[in-house]
């Protein structure tokens, strides 16, 4: 798990941009990945295709129990008018609408964006303003429907050369997203919005009120870590980082081979059988000395800085 | 582990004690431990405000919002320079950018905003386009005009703009009575509804497509301007032929005044964004491009406005009225827009 971790790290850092805040904060903004954004719009596109079945066959159902109610006389057309007139401006507002208004909630987000934990924003850093929600959804005809009804008939040769012109000027638009840093869409560039990572992260526990990072002894052995300047000095925050995550996850076999890599680097003996606690003593003793050093002023990326 | 789970679904209610501040080994969890209470009410408010359960906050809460922000934003600046707990470094990044969205979010709902759009942006907007408006006008009376041209010279011209199956009895030559029964007004309002349904999303996909297009094409779309106006050009020689002239013009008007003046407007609207983004000025063209493309949806929503009313015109009075009551909604209607467009919701000058 934790050798994965870090090429998708450094993934991540080139999708991150800083928006400052008012307050002069720089609040970090992952821009969304094209997959999470695909994916989203997968999801949207099901979610209205199935209500538009749904609907239409309950309206039909609705009109065919009319004509057998009262025998096809004069007094349903009334009814099945307005059927006909709801079930026309249901399809209009369906797939005109549901991008848009919402979008424009609170959470900014439609909900395929919801379940892949991304939502529009203004680029600047202002509100994100109902025209500029408009302004994004009005382009969705031509980067999507348009390209994929020409990449469908160009090839057939029906169209001749201006189909094949069409399909690759409509393919720009498509592949828009694909040909600039922060994945914008044409909607994207005409509205000044973006699409970026929602996180919703809960607070964890703090490590260093819990077990040996508190008490300073292993409360299975009793037996007491306390490590010197030259076995502190060798990591950095890289290392401390991913050691929280190896304790917050409690894997015991990762547990077991990181308390042996740390032993072998730093030349201790690997004992058996008490690794969380050699870990968590590890893991305090560690951060408070990166953490003081950091108060100087001084900062040890990884362990090779 | 089982013990946990059940913990957080049947007991939430009940908050885990905060461990001893004092206990804390490290200075970076105590000053964590010292704000978590902040932190966690703040999360809770910006998550009801999420789901838009807004009535479920008190006064208090609304009052604190903007005060929690600063202090977790605070505390994120402070903890990004002196704590290396990567977990909570992430939750406070996540609850102050989650935080900055309600609190820098959008001021008014929907309703708020649509009222100050009818109220004077919209008609701001189509001011503020005036140029590519006067430009999108030129190109279409352009083309009517190239189309009574080309067909008064030639008629075969006019098979070349008018679609056959669309046309099947107004073709040249017709007799005016025929041209006359293809202008005749209807009995009763049947199906008339439903006509006007299918008009309205017909023609509102359409100019949405024209708005789009505009963009993506600039200068075909005004050549797709100019076609659509030759057939129109086109007809009305037919008819002007035939003595008609009145009858076609009122028949057209009722709704065309509206419906013609949607599609200038989405056209000009897209050439609006085109225009700004070969031309920025002083702007960064992607600046130049998200102003535009603004104003540009907000006249689009104008549009689809506009044609909600063209469809329910084209549906009922015109297939209803005669000729003087046609000629009537349709100036009435062209001045309405006028001076709703051009005359209402003037800036106040300071």
């Amino acid at each position: 798990m934790t050798a994965g971790a870090a090429p998708h790290l450094a993934h991540r850092a080139k999708r991150r941009r800083d928006v400052v805040t008012p307050e002069g904060i720089a609040l970090p903004f992952t821009v969304a990945s094209r997959g999470a954004r695909a994916g989203a719009l997968l999801l949207d596109l099901t979610l209205m295709f199935v209500t538009s079945i749904v609907v239409t066959l309950a309206l039909i159902w609705i009109a065919g129990g009319l004509f057998e109610a009262i025998g096809g006389s004069g007094e349903t057309s009334g009814a099945v008018e307005f059927i006909a007139v709801f079930w026309t401006l249901f399809w209009f507002l369906l797939w005109n609408g549901y991008f848009m208004i919402m979008e424009m909630g609170p959470r900014g987000a439609t909900f395929g964006k919801r379940a892949t934990g991304i939502r529009v924003a203004s680029r600047e850093g202002g509100r994100l303003t109902p025209e500029a929600v408009v302004a994004r959804n009005l382009l969705r005809d031509i980067e999507l429907f348009l390209p994929i009804v020409f990449l469908m008939s160009a090839p057939s040769g029906e169209t001749g050369a201006a189909g094949i012109a069409a399909a690759a000027w409509f393919l720009v638009f498509l592949l828009f997203p694909f040909f600039n840093r922060d994945a914008l869409r044409a909607g994207d560039l005409i509205a000044g919005t973006w699409v970026v990572e929602a996180p919703r992260a809960a607070l964890a526990e703090t490590l260093s009120t819990e077990g040996a990072a508190r008490e300073g002894a292993s409360a299975l052995t009793g037996a007491e870590y306390r490590f010197g300047e030259a076995e502190l000095s060798i990591y950095g925050e890289y290392e401390l980082q991913t050691l929280e995550r190896v304790l917050r996850d409690g894997r015991p076999e990762a547990l077991e081979s990181v308390h042996q890599a740390i032993c072998r680097k730093i030349g201790w003996n690997p004992g058996n059988g008490d690794e969380r606690a050699f870990l968590e003593a590890f893991y305090a003793q560690l951060r408070a000395r990166l953490e003081s050093d950091m108060r100087f002023g001084k900062r040890k990326a990884d362990k090779f800085s | 582990m089982k013990a946990p789970i059940l913990k957080t679904l049947f007991g939430k209610a009940e908050v885990a004690s905060p461990p001893d501040i004092e206990a804390a080994a490290l200075r970076s969890d105590r000053f964590r431990l010292e704000r978590e209470h902040d932190w966690r009410r703040l999360e809770d408010i910006v998550g009801r405000m999420e789901k838009g359960r807004l009535r479920g906050l008190s006064d208090d809460d609304v009052l604190a919002l903007p005060a929690l922000y600063r202090t977790a934003a605070s505390s994120l600046a402070v903890a990004r320079e002196t704590s290396l707990d990567a977990a909570t470094l992430e939750y406070l990044d996540s609850l102050v950018q989650r935080a900055w969205f309600q609190v820098y979010g959008p001021r008014h709902g929907f309703v708020a905003w649509l009222r100050g759009f009818l109220g004077g942006g919209l008609s701001r907007a189509i001011r503020a386009i005036w140029l590519d408006i006067c430009i999108a006008l030129a190109v279409m009376v352009a083309g009517t005009i190239t189309g009574w041209l080309l067909v008064a010279q030639d008629r075969e011209w006019y098979y070349a703009f008018v679609p056959v199956q669309f046309a099947d009895t107004r073709v040249p030559g017709a007799s005016r009575e025929v041209l006359l029964e293809s202008l005749q007004v209807e009995k009763d309002a049947q199906g008339m509804s439903t006509f006007a349904a299918f008009l309205f999303s017909n023609n509102a996909g359409v100019s949405i497509l024209a708005f789009a297009l505009g963009f993506a094409f600039g200068i075909p779309s005004l050549m797709l301007l100019v076609h659509n106006m030759a057939i129109l050009g086109a007809m009305l020689w037919l008819y002007a032929d035939a003595g008609l002239t009145l009858e076609f013009a009122a028949w057209l008007s009722v709704h065309g005044t509206t419906e013609l003046f949607a599609i200038l407007l989405a056209g000009a609207a897209g050439m609006h964004i085109g225009r700004s983004m070969a031309f920025p000025g002083n702007r960064s063209i992607l600046a130049a491009a998200a102003e535009s493309g603004r104003r540009g949806a907000q006249v689009m929503v104008g549009v689809v406005l506009m044609l909600v009313a063209a469809a329910l015109l084209e549906a009922f009075p015109r297939q209803l009225l005669g000729t003087e009551g046609r000629l009537i909604i349709g100036c009435v209607m062209l001045l309405f827009w006028l001076a709703y467009f051009f005359a209402f919701g003037q800036e106040r000058k300071a």
